[in-house]
């Protein structure tokens, strides 16, 4: 019998944990050298909306909105952001991609130290198992410059197309995201659960870039299943903090840390805590005002309802002076102590390219190196930087090559049938 | 124990009718659980964060001045509403402000229903379209409702609008303290005296 027709046993007797020469963690550690040491991460994130500019009555096509993306993010590198990070849609008026790894790997390419991340991953409606996989293969084109958000969504028509219901969101997140955690986490995978096809055997490949997963954010506005969830794992609670009170965003953050600490990952103020933002930034913040209030006026979320000045009292929506988005970005650890990581949103409400590259030039020469100085000078030594491959990679113990290496599979041996048919009749099949 | 008693009333004009009819429930209710002392009263009148009410439809979430009031909603220990009635049902306004209410904030609560209309031929309003909502709401709402037109505010006819507040207040009282209901009158033990009914039809003293 050629050994091909025992593929189906050979793919069990993997070899895990295999160390292999030249370790690419050391690679990057040379790459990347400048992502180490950061106290915390400054960067954008984007829901990829398509709106008309209110100004010009001009709507972007989609791919103007698709290639305006890539330039912000490139953009954001330009400028010294640390991260961008991309929303996911399924549906109009968005032009975010329906799975961010496909933009993603697009900026890997072009950019050489910007970690790319999501705003969010939809959970609830993806396969954990794609997930698993395309995250992973993003993580090793990327280099490592990779994490994500996970979020459950909240349009209820997208659900259903899905072949999902949004009254089982928290449901769906919980179970998905415990599927995801273990086809990263082990080569092997025995699994059943209520929403999707039962797992025997199952190897997630390519296994995570130097045996690290990717880090997790988990991002929700009101839920405290979520916030128990981040914790529960050790992972990292991210709130939107824009939009909304940020009563909201004080409340979730708290509960976050405090079970993460009963949890054992550290103390309340180790927890790893992302916020959103938004701004609009003139050197003269009578300027910034009359020109975003257009904006302001006809966006999708807020529009025709309160006005700007209600909405800036009420929400941490900042529109100013660079001085004016530092204090009040310093601020924001008087209610969520110190954290890792912040993202502002920067271009939706139909913000012509331009101005969004402008907002950016200001955010990165005037507004990131000031708080970078100053956020690091009022973290205590306790509390952890912002999470990096490398630092992963490190706190694991260092790098390992964690290829699960097969002789080969059933599509290109025999038929699963021929496979089956021949472990049952040899020696090596009866070790299952 | 002071019971807190918070009241929705939404009327528009200034003086409301509306707003009478939930000050005077409000006061028979306090009267018959022993007065000021037993009981107190937070009056929100939606006028006053009618537009904090459309912003928080539209974006999700309570201005701070708002909030106050939800959270005066969600901790009472009882809550009195009273709504005009406009074509046919509560005011659109009303409705905003029970939709914006915190999830649950009303089931298990007790709710004495009043309103307010032009004319007593909208009075079943009443049961056709606030009790069903508070129905929907898990609320336990008092059976004694108050429904006053216009014409009840200065006449007698219409059964005596301060007497059915009364017992409107009465019978809400008597759902929060769990007391039983007063013993039936037997007419054939304690007649009425016919002077009183004489009084009564002439207006004699």
């Amino acid at each position: 019998m050629p050994l091909s027709r025992l593929s189906g046993i050979r793919v069990l007797l993997v070899r895990t944990g295999m160390r292999q020469g030249g370790s690419a963690f050391d690679k990057l550690n040379r790459q990347q050298s400048r992502d180490l040491g950061h106290d915390m991460q400054f960067g954008i994130f984007t829901v990829g909306d398509v709106t008309t500019d209110p100004t010009t009555g001009h709507t972007p096509t989609e791919q103007e909105r698709i290639k305006a993306t890539v330039a912000i993010a490139q953009k954001a590198e330009e400028v010294g952001l640390d991260v961008f990070a991309t929303g996911e849609h399924h549906n109009p008026p968005f032009a975010a991609p329906g799975n961010p790894p496909v933009l993603l790997a697009h900026l890997a390419a072009v950019t050489k130290r910007l970690i790319l991340s999501t705003s969010t991953t939809l959970i609830t409606t993806n396969d954990p198992v794609r997930l698993a996989e395309d995250y992973a293969y993003l993580q090793h084109l990327a280099d490592g410059r990779v994490d994500l958000m996970m979020g459950r969504g909240n349009t209820g028509p997208v659900y259903p197309w899905f072949g999902k219901d949004i009254r089982e969101g928290i449901p769906l997140a919980i179970e998905n995201y415990a599927l995801l955690h273990r086809l990263w986490r082990e080569d092997n995978v025995d699994w059943q659960g209520r929403f999707r096809t039962p797992l025997q055997g199952f190897t997630s490949t390519p296994r995570p870039l130097d045996g690290v997963p990717p880090f997790v954010w988990h991002g929700s506005i009101r839920s405290p299943e979520i916030a128990e969830q981040a914790a529960y794992y050790g992972d990292g609670f991210f709130s939107n903090h824009i939009f909304w009170p940020a009563s909201h965003t004080r409340q979730m953050v708290a509960l976050y840390r405090r079970r993460f600490e009963h949890y054992g990952h550290g103390s309340a103020d180790q927890a790893i805590v992302g916020l959103g933002g938004q701004a609009f930034i003139r050197p003269n913040s009578q300027d910034a005002i009359r020109e975003f209030r257009p904006y302001f006026d006809k966006a999708p979320v807020y529009g025709h309802g309160p006005s700007l000045e209600e909405f800036m009292r009420q929400t941490p929506l900042l529109v100013g002076s660079p001085q004016q988005v530092i204090e009040a970005t310093l601020g924001y650890r008087e209610y969520v102590g110190d954290y890792q990581r912040q993202l502002w949103l920067m271009d939706h409400a139909g913000l012509p390219l331009k101005t969004v590259l402008e907002q950016l030039d200001i955010l990165g020469s005037e507004v990131v190196p000031v708080l970078r100085k100053e956020f690091a000078a009022l973290k205590p030594a306790r509390v952890p930087d912002a999470p990096t491959h490398q630092s992963l990679v490190a706190a694991a113990g260092g790098s390992r090559d964690a290829t699960v290496y097969t002789d080969a599979d059933d599509v290109t041996g025999a038929s699963p049938e021929e496979s089956r048919a021949a472990r049952a009749t040899t020696p090596e099949g009866s070790l299952r | 124990m002071t019971t807190r008693i918070a009241v929705i009333t939404a009327g528009i004009t200034e003086p409301s009718s509306t707003r009478l009819l939930a000050d005077r429930l409000a006061e028979a209710t306090v009267r018959a659980l022993g007065g000021p002392s037993a009981a107190s009263v937070d009056v929100i009148d939606v006028r006053d964060i009618a537009h904090d009410v459309t912003n928080h439809v539209l974006t999700g979430f309570a201005s701070p001045e708002l909030q106050e009031r939800l959270d005066l909603v969600a901790e009472a220990d009882a809550l009195i509403v009273s709504s005009p009635i406009y074509t046919a049902s509560y005011s659109g306004l009303f409705k905003m402000l029970i939709d914006v209410l915190p999830k649950d904030s009303l089931r298990d609560k007790p709710v004495l229903l009043g309103a307010t209309g032009g004319t007593a031929r909208h009075s079943l309003a009443i049961d056709h379209a606030l009790r069903p909502l508070f129905a929907y709401l898990g609320a336990l709402v008092s059976p004694v409702a108050v429904f006053a037109a216009s014409e009840d505010w200065g006449s007698t006819e219409a059964g005596r609008l301060g007497e059915r507040i009364e017992r409107a207040g009465g019978a809400f009282a008597r759902l929060l303290t769990g007391a039983p209901a007063p013993k039936q009158v037997d007419p054939f033990e304690n007649v009425t005296p016919f002077e009183a009914l004489l009084a009564d039809v002439t207006g004699a003293a």
